[in-house]
């Protein structure tokens, strides 16, 4: 299992690497710079290149690059915030999106499997069914449209809750969009639970353990529950990516000061480095779930724990 | 003695044997045919793909019967509420008024105008035939690029497997997002930019479905057979791999199409993926969202055909799934 | 000493709902168990031979239900009785399974809970049913892996079920069923998912299991090379019905029913030529469907009329031997058992002498 989990580990290194290296090039290679401005002369261009270190050869400025992007220093935004540092800018945003998006994941979790296990024990009644269809639901209909009905209906029209976000208190003005971007989180993990439960339900040792006279409760709590829960570890990793382009949607919508919010408006201002930074930022954090996940699903499931090879 | 006893008594005839083996083959069903019945039953499933026929219908004749063009509105149009010809006359989608205060009795726009005046109906059909030639392009990239990365890298194994799978867990392990923004910046914002990356991730799920898939066939009897035999590797993939897996591909390429198409929509709404005046879901939720307080149907009818698409394609994919594993249902 | 009856089976009837149909699939099932003795249920999957046992054990899937019939379940120590159809299946389960009657089944891969120690799955019974004090729990389940045969118990308390061998895992199960000293073992294919040489050091353990806590034991097998070598009693089951039942010795060397014929014939026996087998032709019946008659008449080349009609009634041939087949009706022809079986069941004659 050592072996497997350093494997994983280079592997994420190099990700990150690979990463740095794309959006390195990326910004060697952009058309259009915000310097290419028609109005500025060659003088004036040069003086910029010079000040900003374009005119280096191109792996020293790589490695110089991936020095201070490793440092956390992103440089500075050119357009949205002139000459702010970008590390700045986002230093305020981080908090705000990973506690909107972990409270998401949270409860998100929680719903989900309630209902996964429910509608698996109450298997073809109609609440199963009526469960499914809210998880078709779920998973199908994208978490801006949540957000967007919730926004008019529990916004707009009713007034329960404030329109827009109020970073430094949240307060009610977090609930609808927490519960829009959790709501693929719920629908994924019921949809997943219900089938891998329903599987192990099935199985012999289910079987067993009824024949060893255990109470359907305690077969259940026992042996159906833990086992059908370690297998969701593993749909954590698509779950984080799903938040991530949820929360761009979700902050935009509800005007939340997030990193998602900041990302969109980036874009369209073609300010570079802050847009670089924030895919930076994002790759880094779904390649370090993605190795939180792997290494803790070989930690907590004994039949990869204790086979040579780690999970084929 | 009673005759008709003694030949109760007697052996059966071949005749008898023959009736019997009639009737119990009677309900005897072939595979094909359970599929077919079990996926009669699904209501869910046949309502989903009625649907998405219906969907495809419209976003294919609709833009062409039309007297508007997508891409062009008149400006003293601008904003009208939906109005229809005959439920007018019970007080819904009657133009609110709006259409008879600026003297157009005889005009009617069905899902309204957006701001500049352009038919929503016209947009929303138009812009769906964006999001099913999305749905189309998962399919072909799970199909081309997803099942042959899978096979091959399941069938040779080796070198040519460890590669393949290094590469998946890298590309796995960058957020789709990254890749698009990053193509946006060097394409611009398009068609272009959204299918490049949905060629460069679509096919990950699949190539694990159908690798699977394959190693499972590989160890069996028939393969062992052929290869013992001397068939070359392309023949066995292409004959006796191919036919194999094929279905349960198709099925699961199903489950990529909503994925797909929320990719786009979700791209147009943060402004990186089609650009206005062209028509695309996503671009009209963006559009209708800037008055969604004020115009409500401007948002509300794409977001509407979107997530009525995406649920179609969702509850079909589930339907097709448990009609050809039924493991899962009957238990 | 006449033995005490631990179980009886009488005129069982059980049927299954189905998304198609409802399935008939224990058509009146009649069978006695004696304390320390070996019944064996034969017949090919589909024919209800593990229905009833799950019935017995509180069990049966959801969408099965027992419609008539008795299941009386009597302690051979307190002489207290059970008439488990009458129970509910909360009640079955805390008096009955695992603790009088405990059950073996057939994949050891599959029936250990992959995540959960092998020692706390022994355990799991005695602490659940007895409020066994740990300590004591864990010595008794490292007595009973030493007694199916696993050294370095303390060890292997420890381990995973994936960390064991197929054979190990199956003892590990025979040491769960036997974790709260049942009357009765249920044995269902205990042994085919295992190696050829593992499955007779099986067969062994639990024969010398039985003999040592005086258990009665319940064999469900399609196998007849494992009746021969452990049972007393055979019941052959066909489509949810007992088709022949007697003692070993009676059935072997007296099969009457034609499918009894089939399945004896169909014992691979390297000893002999293989000449032109008597086989069975044919699938079993789909019992979701109406049928009139013997449901095995279709596939009997000795099929009379009347079996197209009405299904045959047990007819006694003497002793306790029963068969369901109109061939043994007076008014019949009379039928000759095929050369090929006639030598074959001569053969095994003499090895059943042998082993005795």
């Amino acid at each position: 299992m050592v072996r497997y989990i350093g494997q994983r580990i280079s592997i994420a290194v190099v990700t990150v690497f690979l990463i740095l290296l794309l959006l390195f090039l990326m910004l060697e290679l952009m058309p259009g710079t915000p310097f290419n401005d028609e109005r500025l002369t060659d003088q004036q261009r040069d003086v910029i290149m010079e000040k900003y270190g374009l005119d280096r050869p191109i792996l020293e400025r790589f490695f110089k690059y991936m020095q201070l992007m490793l440092k956390g220093d992103f440089g500075i935004s050119y357009t949205l915030n002139k000459n702010m540092p970008v590390s700045f800018m986002l230093g305020q945003r981080v908090g705000v999106t990973m506690s909107l998006g972990l409270q998401a994941v949270l409860l998100g979790l929680a719903i989900g499997m309630v209902l996964g296990i429910i509608s698996a024990l109450k298997h073809g009644t109609w609440l199963d069914s009526a469960m499914s269809m809210i998880a078709v639901a779920g998973v199908s209909v994208p978490s801006y449209v949540f957000a967007l009905f919730s926004l008019y209906v529990f916004a707009f029209l009713l007034r329960w809750f404030p329109i827009r976000y109020n970073p430094s208190a949240p307060g009610l003005s977090g609930v609808l969009p927490v519960i829009s971007l959790s709501m693929f989180t719920i629908a994924t993990v019921a949809r997943f639970l219900r089938s891998e439960m329903l599987e192990v339900l099935g199985s012999e040792y289910i079987l067993l353990s009824r024949a060893k006279g255990l109470r359907e409760s305690a077969v259940i709590s026992r042996h159906g529950i833990r086992n059908s829960l370690i297998p969701v570890v593993t749909v954590v990793g698509p779950l984080v990516v799903n938040l991530m382009t949820g929360s761009l949607v979700v902050e935009k919508i509800f005007a939340i000061p997030g990193l998602g919010g900041l990302f969109v408006q980036a874009i369209t201002v073609n300010d570079y480095n802050v847009v670089i930074a924030i895919s930076f930022i994002y790759s880094v954090m779904f390649v370090l779930v993605m190795l939180a996940v792997d290494i803790l699903y070989s930690v907590i499931d004994p039949r990869i724990r204790l086979s040579k090879g780690g999970p084929a | 003695m009673n005759p008709q006893k003694a030949e109760l008594f007697g052996f059966a005839s071949e005749e008898r044997f023959r009736l019997a083996d009639q009737s119990s083959s009677i309900g005897e069903r072939g595979f094909i045919q359970d599929v077919w019945i079990r996926l009669k039953t699904n209501r869910a499933a046949l309502i989903s793909f009625g649907m998405v026929i219906l969907i495809l219908l419209f976003s294919l004749v609709a833009p062409l019967l039309s007297q508007h063009r997508y891409d062009r509105g008149m400006i003293e149009h601008q904003s009208l509420p939906p109005r229809w010809p005959v439920l007018e006359r019970i007080g819904v989608l009657d133009g609110e008024g709006k259409y008879q205060e600026m003297g157009l009795e005889d005009t009617y726009y069905f899902f309204g105008t957006d701001t500049l005046g352009r038919d929503i109906w016209v947009r929303t059909w138009k812009g769906t035939q964006v999001s099913l030639y999305m749905a189309f392009l998962a399919v072909v990239v799970d199909m081309i690029l997803g099942m042959s990365f899978g096979m091959i890298s399941g069938y040779y194994g080796g070198v040519i497997d460890l590669i393949l799978q290094r590469i998946i867990e890298i590309l796995n392990s960058i957020p789709t997002i990254v890749i698009v923004t990053l193509l946006v910046f060097v394409l611009k914002p398009g068609i272009l930019s959204i299918t490049l990356a949905i060629i460069i991730k679509g096919w990950i799920g699949m190539s694990k479905i159908a690798r699977a898939q394959v190693l499972k066939l590989k160890e069996q009897e028939f393969i062992l057979a052929s290869r013992t035999l001397g068939s070359s590797d392309a023949k066995i993939i292409l004959h006796q791999l191919l036919p194999n897996i094929f279905g349960q591909v198709i099925i699961m390429s199903m489950f990529s199409i909503p994925n797909a198409i929320f990719t786009e929509s979700f791209l147009a709404f943060i402004g990186l993926g089609l650009q206005p005046p062209l028509a695309s879901l996503g671009v009209l939720i963006s559009e209708g969202f800037k008055s969604f307080l004020v115009s409500g149907y401007m948002v509300v009818i794409p977001t509407l055909v979107l997530a009525v698409l995406m649920f179609s394609f969702t509850v079909l994919a589930d339907g097709l799934r448990d009609a050809f594993d039924p493991k899962m249902k009957e238990m | 000493m006449e033995s005490k009856r631990v179980l009886s089976i009488r005129d069982l009837e059980i049927s299954f709902k189905t998304t198609d149909a409802l399935v008939r699939a224990i058509r009146g099932v009649r069978l006695d168990l004696f304390q320390g003795e070996t019944l064996a249920i034969v017949g090919e999957s589909g024919s209800g031979k593990s229905v009833s046992v799950k019935a017995i054990m509180g069990i049966l899937s959801s969408n099965g239900s027992i419609d008539a019939g008795k299941i009386l379940y009597t302690d051979p120590e307190t002489g207290e009785e059970f008439s488990i159809v009458d129970m509910s299946q909360r009640e079955i389960r805390s008096k009955i399974s695992g603790q009088r009657i405990a059950m073996i089944f057939q994949d050891p891969m599959t029936s250990l809970d992959p995540t959960m120690t092998i020692g706390k799955q022994i355990m799991e019974g005695m602490r659940y049913h007895y409020q066994v004090p740990v300590q004591e729990a864990r010595r008794k389940a490292q007595e009973l892996l030493e007694l199916v045969g696993i050294d370095n118990s303390a060890k292997r308390m420890k381990q995973y079920p994936n960390q064991l061998s197929g054979g190990m895992r199956q003892r590990v199960v025979i040491a769960i069923a036997l974790a709260c000293d049942p009357q009765i073992l249920i044995c269902d294919e205990p042994t085919t998912a295992l190696d050829v040489t593992v499955q007779s050091k099986i067969l062994e353990l639990i024969q010398s299991i039985q003999k040592e806590k005086n258990l009665s034991v319940i064999y469900i097998t399609h196998d007849l090379g494992v009746v021969a070598k452990v049972a007393d009693y055979v019941a052959v089951m066909y489509a949810g019905r007992i088709i022949e039942k007697g003692s070993v010795e009676e059935v072997f060397y007296d099969p009457r029913h034609p499918y009894t014929w089939g399945l004896l014939s169909s014992i691979p026996d390297l000893n002999l030529e293989e000449e032109e087998l008597y086989s069975i032709p044919g699938n079993p019946i789909n019992l979701a469907l109406p049928f009139q008659g013997d449901p095995f008449a279709p596939r009997n080349r000795y099929a009379l009329n009347i079996d197209f009609e009405q299904e045959p009634p047990l007819f006694s041939a003497g002793g306790k031997h029963r068969v369901a087949s109109w061939l043994m009706d007076p008014r019949s022809p009379k039928v000759e058992r095929p050369a090929s079986l006639e030598r074959r069941l001569k053969e095994m004659r003499e090895e059943i002498g042998r082993n005795e």
